[in-house]
């Protein structure tokens, strides 16, 4: 593992924690952003451009979207409310970045070699092949989700705005 | 042309969406009526080929066989169940039409995972239909369905997380996702500790999504605090398409059997089927006490998929349609009753039988079906599965099936006793039959179970053991 990944995945971890603890949704909602944004460079560094492309511009892009829009649908937070679930949070997590750091150090002594068959290099030459030809089936299946997804914000939130 | 029962309902919720509820609303609900009894008729009378027949400009690859044709079958029956009885029981019109939206994405989610033959394919179309869910659950906007979505949103994403983990793992070492190349791949690789590492994960995040036990967490609360209409979903056909179907369909084409996997399989079914039957008896809530038989219902389907032998897979097949039919006919008539009582304890009811007397009729053949009475439905399939299970040499595991329909019984008599029969409860004596919405799904619902019951050799020759034996 050169030093590149290493900063790459010592970074994301730290998004993911930052995520999972944030003290509002929008934060955390942007914590996820930016976890997929260091996903997808990694996995650029993995030899699978085709995938980066995929988590930057959905999970990154569109889902967070997505979020935002259903958090400015939700009622905000007052300051006293805020500071109590930060508080709330950090009893609940305090223990997850000492875990995180617990598991990296036990994986590290312990020489733990998976040694997992990895593909050989992807093939990105023609993504319409793998999109239209190979994968149509899951295209349609994730077109329909995230109508689904967008749909049911719309149905649930935006009555409870309403209110 | 498989490929136009996912499109269809799709397009139909673009369209539907365009203009207003006021505009639709009827139209939505016919609409759909239309497009499930098209489903039913064109699963019974259109053989594979149709189904399996290419797609104009796309390359949509679609694998049905006798048992996706029955899983296609069971999903037009519950949904037009369910849409004649959302009619009578939802009021609102605006939920009324967000309700029929919902359905066309569930329809589109649950055709496509009983019609593909790729493992990703299969769980984006399982995310797409939990997705679904867990807007109809929580449409009630009441605290008990947000939390009941809010739990099977947690539950289901710890399923998710093992089955994608399992995908990739799978990939790794066979380098295919389709259920043909992997099974190829697994037999070239079976002693590698990452597919049993694969397959374990993958077998429970399917016994989550299927609400067994252990991984049961989410099944009661779902179950109870949704909608008449949604529980009557959920438990007819959802938590069958999106768990145990996908467990007989990879278990068969995918993983094959092997003395580790059917031992889970049927270490899980025996469980699921004592505890089930044990926690339905102590229950006073009507929809709670289904929720629990669910549970123990699901596990006969896996103890006889466990078995790992043609009887065996014929009497789970069976099991998952029976178990369809009369689950569905048991919710309707705890939807039916809370709708014209408001009351779902068993405690206060009592006598309504002589006032609703095709919900109080119906609801007997469903309850005697469930607990495996000859000459209904279910006692075909629970006969089947205990055979099989003595013809493998499963002996304790028969006797577990046996005794647990005892328990069965009991629990189902005792909804019979606390509800319909006996004195009128007080503050019930203006109740009156649900209306035509409810009663007629009623009625075919229990006219199945008897139908199956008594031409049962015709029915398993020319579709249970041709769909247990093609695979």
């Amino acid at each position: 593992m050169s030093k590149i990944d290493l900063i790459i995945l010592i970074a994301m971890i730290l998004t993911a924690l930052w995520t999972v603890m944030a003290r509002s949704l929008l934060r955390a909602a942007i914590g996820l952003a930016l976890t997929s944004v260091i996903v997808s460079m990694m996995m650029y560094r993995l030899n699978a451009p085709l995938a980066a492309v995929f988590e930057l511009s959905v999970c990154a892009g569109l889902i967070s979207v997505i979020f935002i829009t259903t958090i400015s649908l939700t009622q905000p937070l007052t300051w006293s409310e805020i500071a109590d679930h930060a508080k709330r949070r950090m009893r609940r997590f305090w223990l997850l970045p000492l875990l995180v750091i617990f598991t990296a150090i036990l994986v590290l002594v312990s020489g733990v070699n998976f040694s997992l068959p990895l593909p050989s290099p992807e093939v990105e030459g023609n993504v319409r092949n793998v999109l239209w030809n190979l994968r149509p089936f899951d295209l349609l299946g994730q077109i329909i989700i995230l109508l689904a997804g967008a749909y049911g914000v719309v149905i649930l939130f935006r009555e409870i705005k309403s209110k | 042309m498989g490929a136009w029962f996912i499109l269809i309902p799709l397009l139909s919720l673009m369209v539907i969406s365009l203009f207003s509820q006021k505009q639709m609303k009827t139209i939505a609900f016919w609409w759909i009526i239309l497009l499930s009894l098209l489903q039913i008729v064109l699963a019974i009378a259109v053989n594979g080929n149709f189904w399996n027949g290419p797609f104009p400009l796309i390359n949509f690859e679609i694998f049905a066989d006798q048992l996706s044709r029955l899983m296609l079958l069971s999903i037009g029956i519950v949904l037009f169940s369910t849409l004649l009885a959302a009619e009578s029981w939802i009021q609102e019109d605006e939920r009324k039409f967000n309700f029929y939206n919902i359905l066309l994405v569930l329809l589109a989610g649950m055709n496509g995972i009983v019609l593909v033959k790729d493992i990703f394919t299969l769980y984006v179309f399982l995310e797409i239909t939990a997705v679904a869910s867990f807007i109809i659950i929580a449409l009630k906007k009441e605290r008990d369905g947000l939390e009941g979505a809010f739990k099977y949103l947690i539950f289901s994403s710890i399923a998710t997380v093992m089955l994608l983990t399992s995908i990739a793992l799978i990939l790794l070492v066979t380098g295919d996702t389709s259920f043909t190349g992997i099974a190829a791949g697994l037999k070239a690789s079976a002693s590698s500790p990452v597919i049993s590492l694969a397959i374990g994960l993958y077998l429970c995040g399917l016994f989550i999504k299927s609400g067994l036990m252990p991984f049961h967490g989410w099944l009661p609360d779902a179950y109870a605090a949704s909608t008449s209409s949604v529980s009557l979903l959920l438990a007819g056909i959802v938590t069958k398409t999106v768990g145990v179907y996908p467990l007989i369909r990879i278990v068969y084409s995918v993983f094959g059997f092997n003395s580790p996997i059917q031992n889970v399989l049927l270490l899980v079914g025996a469980v699921s089927i004592v505890f089930g039957a044990l926690a339905a008896l102590g229950q006073n809530d009507f929809k709670r006490i289904l929720a629990y038989s669910s549970i123990s219902q699901v596990g006969y389907i896996i103890i006889g998929l466990g078995c790992g032998t043609p009887l065996g897979m014929a009497g789970a097949i069976l099991h998952l349609f029976n178990h369809s039919i009369f689950k569905s006919l048991l919710f309707l008539n705890a939807g039916t009753v809370k709708a014209e009582s408001g009351l779902r304890n068993m405690d206060q009811m009592g006598g309504l039988a002589g006032k609703m007397p095709v919900t109080g009729a119906t609801s007997a053949i469903a309850a005697l079906s469930t607990a495996g009475l000859p000459p209904l439905s279910g006692f075909w399939s629970k006969l089947a599965i205990v055979i099989a299970l003595w013809q493998a040499n499963y002996h304790y595991y028969a006797l577990i099936a046996i005794l647990a329909s005892i328990i069965t019984l009991s629990y189902m008599l005792s909804i019979q006793r606390r509800v319909f029969f006996g004195k009128l409860a007080n503050g019930l004596e203006n109740i009156k039959e649900g209306g035509l919405g409810p009663t007629l799904p009623a009625v075919i619902l229990a006219a199945i179970i008897i139908v199956v019951g008594l031409f049962f050799p015709l029915f398993i020759n020319s579709i249970i053991f041709p769909a247990g034996s093609i695979l």
